[in-house]
């Protein structure tokens, strides 16, 4: 510092060496914060795994071994008994089969009849376009149990009409209709918030060519589509596949449910063998872990595509 | 935008007029079963019975005959309100919930996703363990956390409590909601951190770099730079909240069952219309639960409709 400037500028020159001093002072400070971040982030991190995997630890060990020295006894025996045991007698495989049942063509629909509605209603101009958009967005946020006494009735009385009590009620059949006319409206918000960004030149010049409406969607439109089809078709097996509601109010025959609605009548039929449950348990978590390390960038751009709008 | 909208439409709206011109029979045939299929399967099964309930729940009726149902005016409401004590308590529950969710479980999730996208060390391990329990069933989710703290689980064993003097933490009124929802943040948290995550990786990193030279702490730099520029996502990250809370049904009823060792909405709905027993008191729980969620529900919708509409 020279003594010959003027105190104005001197006192500009300190106040910046000060404001240098304070921004590597936080700078500081926050590498250390950051740690103390990271560890606090990180030990949380631990006992948010934690449960599951106690219960896989859990799920190697017979329930009896349990019972003889307590949950934190030293194991004796650590192997997949239980998960053959489990497979074989709550009959998994019948469930899983049901599951599949009803999750693929639920998917399947879903997200042909929401990529129609969305091509429609982003690709031709009618004036209810907005209308009937707002419409399919909002019904997908109606609580479920607002509609189902209807359902039901409806459903029953549909039955009579063809002649088989169970064509809906009771029936795949039903519990894929109901996923499919909810879900629909989130596919169709999802899917036409990503045609918005493809350009309409595309079209345009499948229209100059003289393609048909079905050549447009089929050949022009939905090979484009793929990306936004495969996050939404993960996304949406997620979620049907962990349904409960549904399958447990539109089915009464328990032979007949999904994996997911199951596991709740098998927590009271196994209660004293919950290591045996623990198996089970982690045997319908199976397709959702699998999605969790396999397909996660689908899923949570899946998730994310219909909450941030692209 | 407004000064520049009339300009632009002219051109569109001719263009529109040509293109409708053009239709084909086969394509307006075409157009009319994209749009048809979906919106009949949705209108059907989602819009008429939401109408048909809101009605059903002015009435009496024991759901078998059509020609039983007598109108009942506000009976059914009344009925709830003054003389089913339980409603409140479920009500008091749900608010807690709300509350909970509201202070403690979004607001982590969100700070959560501010640390990670930070990319503070580890941070790739931890968004996977804080992601693992979303993709997971509420099902099983029940099963995982019962084998924690069941008479003869871990906790108790940790406790050092024998079976017969072990803490009850699903059955005694001291702990079980906060039991359950500690259960239902474990989920929730890492919910809102995926899509608090996606929704920063779109705010631009120059927004905050220039806050950090200009010597704002982390913590400012969220308050006042990337908390306000992320509106879009927290009205969502708010809905996804109130919603979520005021439906909670799959967690309680995989524990209790219907029987209803916590009171909630979503179970006394259940319980008022599930089975043969049905009385429309169920449809005016459902109708309740429905206008608790209009505000959330109008608020997304708005959120993501503001381009359309204006």
């Amino acid at each position: 510092m020279s003594t010959t400037k003027d105190p104005k500028s001197q006192k500009a020159e300190r106040d910046a060496t000060k404001a240098e001093e304070k921004l590597k002072r936080n700078r500081g400070t926050q590498r250390i914060k950051d740690r103390v971040i990271s560890i606090f982030i990180g030990f949380f991190a631990i006992l948010w795994l934690f449960p599951i995997i106690w219960t896989f630890y859990s799920s190697l060990r017979p329930y009896k071994e349990i019972r003889a020295g307590g949950v934190l006894s030293f194991p004796k025996e650590l192997n997949f008994n239980n998960y053959f045991e489990a497979i074989s007698r709550m009959e998994l495989p019948t469930y899983f089969f049901n599951t599949a049942l009803i999750t693929l063509p639920a998917v399947f629909l879903i997200l042909l009849l929401g990529s129609l509605m969305a091509f429609v209603v982003t690709r031709y101009s009618f004036r209810a376009n907005v209308a009937l958009l707002l419409l399919f967005t909002a019904g997908n946020l109606l609580p479920p149990q607002l509609v189902f006494i209807p359902v039901f009735k409806m459903y029953l009385a549909l039955g009579d009409l063809v002649g088989d009590r169970r064509f809906l009620y009771d029936s795949p059949l039903g519990v894929i209709l109901i996923h499919v006319a909810f879900q629909m409206g989130f596919a169709t918000f999802v899917l036409s918030s990503y045609m918005k960004t493809i350009p309409k030149e595309i079209s345009e010049s499948a229209l100059v060519d003289g393609a048909s409406v079905f050549t447009h969607f089929f050949r022009v439109m939905l090979p484009l589509l793929r990306p936004p089809l495969a996050s939404l078709g993960v996304l949406m097996t997620t979620w049907i596949y962990n349904d409960f509601f549904w399958a447990l109010v539109l089915m009464s025959t328990d032979s007949k449910r999904p994996i997911t609605s199951a596991l709740g009548r098998l927590t009271g039929e196994f209660v004293t063998d919950y290591n045996l449950l623990a198996a089970g348990a982690m045997i319908a978590a199976l397709p959702t872990l699998i999605v969790f390390f396999v397909l996660r960038k689908q899923f949570v751009s899946g998730l994310t595509l219909g909450a941030t709008k692209g | 935008m407004s000064s520049a909208a009339p300009v632009e439409k002219k051109p569109v709206r001719a263009k529109k007029l040509k293109r409708r011109r053009t239709f084909s029979r086969a394509d307006r045939l075409t157009l009319g079963v994209f749009i048809g299929i979906p919106t009949f399967l949705h209108v059907a099964l989602v819009w008429f019975p939401a109408f048909v309930t809101i009605y059903l729940s002015f009435t009496y009726w024991t759901g078998i005959h059509i020609g039983d149902i007598q109108w009942a005016g506000l009976a059914n409401y009344e009925n709830i309100f003054f003389n089913t004590p339980i409603f409140w308590d479920a009500l008091r529950v749900n608010v807690v919930w709300l509350v909970w969710f509201g202070v403690i479980a979004t607001p982590l999730g969100i700070l959560l996703a501010y640390q990670i996208d930070r990319e503070i060390r580890g941070h790739t391990f931890y968004q996977s363990a804080y992601y693992l329990p979303v993709v997971l069933s509420l099902a099983v989710i029940g099963v995982i956390w019962n084998f924690l703290l069941r008479p003869d689980g871990l906790v108790n064993g940790l406790l050092g409590l024998e079976i017969s003097e072990a803490v009850s933490f699903f059955g005694d009124d001291r702990y079980n909601i906060w039991v359950i929802l500690t259960m239902a943040s474990w989920r929730h948290i890492g919910y809102i951190m995926l899509l608090y995550l996606a929704g920063l990786k779109a705010v631009d990193a120059s927004l905050r770099e220039a806050s950090s030279i200009d010597g704002a702490t982390e913590w400012q730099t969220f308050k006042k730079v990337v908390f306000p520029a992320m509106k879009p996502v927290n009205i969502i990250v708010i809905v996804i909240t109130i919603i979520e809370s005021l439906r909670a049904f799959d967690l309680i009823y995989i524990i209790y069952g219907s029987s209803g060792g916590l009171p909630i909405l979503g179970v006394l709905v259940f319980q008022n219309i599930a089975g043969e027993g049905a009385s429309m008191k169920g449809a005016a729980y459902a109708v309740i639960l429905f206008l608790l969620s209009i505000v959330p529900i109008v608020s997304y919708l708005r959120q993501q409709f503001k381009e359309d509409v204006s």
